[in-house]
């Protein structure tokens, strides 16, 4: 077990660390940093100015390890834009995105498991085909659109929950519900499947043979089993989540890790894009370490096979 | 066995044996509603955007200023010469959701193909040749997936400057993954059969054998991959145009109107809920489609 840990654990930090030599070569051939700092206007002598103060006329090699080196020590260089460690800029406004990530997950979980469980104890009958419809159309709906109807429904029809800011749990309920909304296909097909596989177990039949029925039979025999694929799942939607902050995080006007990714991106602020891609990337690849070891400690098969 | 069952059994076997494949899938198709409907809303949004110049009763770049912010033909201060009312800038949005299909579909189809090329490539390398090669787009697969996409898609757009070509070419390879991991699995599947073996034993090349034993055989599942890889392209350009990072004003992009109808939407909230609807429409079309043609084409046919 432990060395089957280490040896995704090596993996998952090899991953990453080619997805910030990626992100850097694609940002930096794709630009002119230099001439982003000085703005478009600027005269090619005030750009190549920039360009020497700030190493940028090293080569790119020369530039990702010193870039490396700094990530090391946990320096991301300075924003362009803001002109601050960018470290700080995203250690300012991680809990944000913290806290939306996380609700946007409750949120999954409360719609999609009842609903998948509900699907899978009645398949074919009008609560099956309710989930499916809910599933078919979650996954066509564009999730900014969604926030949108959400926020005209309730600044005008409604007014229960704040629509813009986030100085309260009262302004997360929405932007939560949106961002979670996407996962649902997703969480509820898994379990649906998951569950009406182990309905068909012979320790089912057993159970039933000695009188269990409904919701005891689901809590006490089957959930448990069923839900062992999908929480491994919601570690990788909950990874998603923070690259999908951008969108719902500029609808509510959350001041999080979304909104600065787009203002830097707006402001060609390339560091600061470089950092947030390689902590989304870091949450993303941690959060399947964190599956592959549930299904490892799980599953003995996974393991040593 | 009593006489009868077996003659029943014996015009059930003709009746199978009767039916070319082509009969079987045609069949399979129109009995399969999810399919119908998927294909028929397809169908009618690439009528719209084939005929958007006689559909359309206005230009879509044409402002009228004394018209600006009407309301649809059925709210109150609506005109017959604007069914869907007019925007910002007194262009008539029906004019504008019509040639908006254009740029949907265009990106929908150019996205899904970039996507398809990468990914069937590697996908048919790595499954075929196996080994090394495998093992090194399997990690190439990793790292991509665990780049976040639609922030890099941003960026790259936006350091490179938006155009409908380069929203195409971004999106496309940000979205290769799901034909890789399709293709992958079936090339090892018709690798082992016993025909590639007997096209090996005849002395056919590797480049041979990829292209007339495999990939003829990949198609269906590269069809049902496209068909969904196309509206979660449409979705990525809408999010793109949304946030002001992919097509450019004036052109007409659902999610663009979205975002220019945003800052009236208290007031006006159709120039937000109707285009929303159409590119709601248009994914819904191609999920549908896409999860028939898999039931459709899978050997069990499942047919519900």
């Amino acid at each position: 077990m432990l060395r089957y840990i280490m040896l995704r654990g090596c993996l998952a930090i090899l991953v990453a660390f080619t997805v910030s030599l990626a992100a850097f070569l694609l940002l930096n051939v794709a630009s002119d940093p230099a001439q982003a700092i000085a703005g478009e206007d600027a005269t090619a002598e005030v750009v190549e100015t920039i360009r020497a103060r700030y190493g940028l006329d090293r080569p790119l090699p020369v530039r990702y390890l010193d870039w490396l080196g700094g990530v090391v020590q946990g320096d991301f260089g300075e924003s362009y834009y803001w002109h601050k460690p960018v470290a700080s800029l995203v250690a300012d406004r991680v809990d944000e995105t913290l806290t939306l990530a996380f609700s946007a997950l409750a949120v999954t979980i409360l719609i999609a498991i009842p609903l998948g469980a509900l699907a899978a104890l009645n398949p074919n009958s009008w609560i099956d085909r309710f989930a499916l419809g809910v599933a078919v159309s979650a996954q066509a709906i564009p999730n900014f659109w969604l926030g949108l109807l959400m926020i005209i429904f309730f600044a005008v029809t409604i007014p229960i929950f704040p629509v813009s800011g986030d100085s309260t749990w009262r302004h997360f309920v929405l932007p939560a519900f949106v961002l979670g909304s996407s996962s649902v296909p997703a969480v509820m097909r898994l379990t649906r499947t998951g569950l009406i596989e182990v309905m068909g177990a012979d320790y089912i039949r057993t159970a039933r043979s000695k009188g269990f029925r409904g919701w005891q039979l689901l809590r006490r025999h089957a959930l448990r089993n069923a839900i062992l694929p999908v929480i491994s799942v919601l570690a990788v939607q909950l990874g998603q989540k923070f690259g999908g902050s951008v969108i719902t995080e500029s609808i509510f006007a959350i001041n999080g890790l979304g909104r600065l990714a787009l203002e830097s991106i707006l402001g060609a602020d390339i560091p600061t894009v470089q950092m947030l891609i390689f902590v989304f990337a870091i949450v993303f690849v941690a959060m399947n370490l964190l599956a592959d070891i549930l299904n490892a400690a799980i599953d003995p098969r996974i393991r040593i096979g | 066995m009593t006489d009868s069952d077996i003659t029943l059994a014996a015009v059930e076997l003709d009746q199978t044996t009767l039916l070319t494949p082509g009969q079987i899938f045609r069949q399979r198709m129109f009995g399969h509603k999810g399919f119908l409907i998927g294909a028929t809303l397809i169908l009618i949004i690439a009528i719209v955007a084939l005929l958007a110049p006689v559909l359309a009763p206005h230009s879509p770049f044409e402002q009228s200023l004394a018209d600006r912010m009407l309301p649809p033909v059925w709210s109150e201060g609506g005109t017959w010469d604007y069914l869907l009312g007019t925007d910002q800038n007194g262009r008539d949005y029906l004019s504008r959701l019509i040639y908006g299909t254009r740029v949907s579909i265009t990106i929908g189809l150019g996205a899904a193909t970039v996507g398809l090329l990468i990914g069937v490539t590697l996908g048919v390398i790595a499954g075929y040749f196996g080994g090394w090669a495998d093992h090194s787009i399997s990690f190439l697969l990793t790292a991509q997936l665990a780049l976040p996409g639609l922030l890099l898609a941003m960026a790259l757009v936006f350091i490179i400057g938006p155009s409908i070509w380069v929203v195409i070419g971004i999106v496309g390879v940000l979205h290769w993954t799901y034909y890789l991991v399709v293709t992958r699995a079936a090339t090892q599947r018709i690798r082992s059969l016993d025909f590639v073996a007997a096209a090996a034993a005849a002395g056919a090349s590797p480049r041979q054998i990829i292209w007339h034993e495999i990939l003829p055989n990949l198609m269906s599942s590269i069809i049902v991959i496209f068909t969904f890889e196309l509206g979660i392209a449409i979705l990525a350009e809408s999010s793109l145009s949304f946030l002001g990072v992919g097509i450019q004003p004036p052109t007409p992009s659902w999610g663009l109107m979205i975002a220019e109808g945003k800052q009236a939407m208290f007031y006006r909230p159709w120039l937000v809920i109707l285009p929303g609807i159409c590119l709601f429409l248009l994914v819904i079309g191609a999920n549908l489609m896409g999860d028939g043609l898999r039931d459709i084409t899978s050997p069990e046919g499942r047919n519900e």
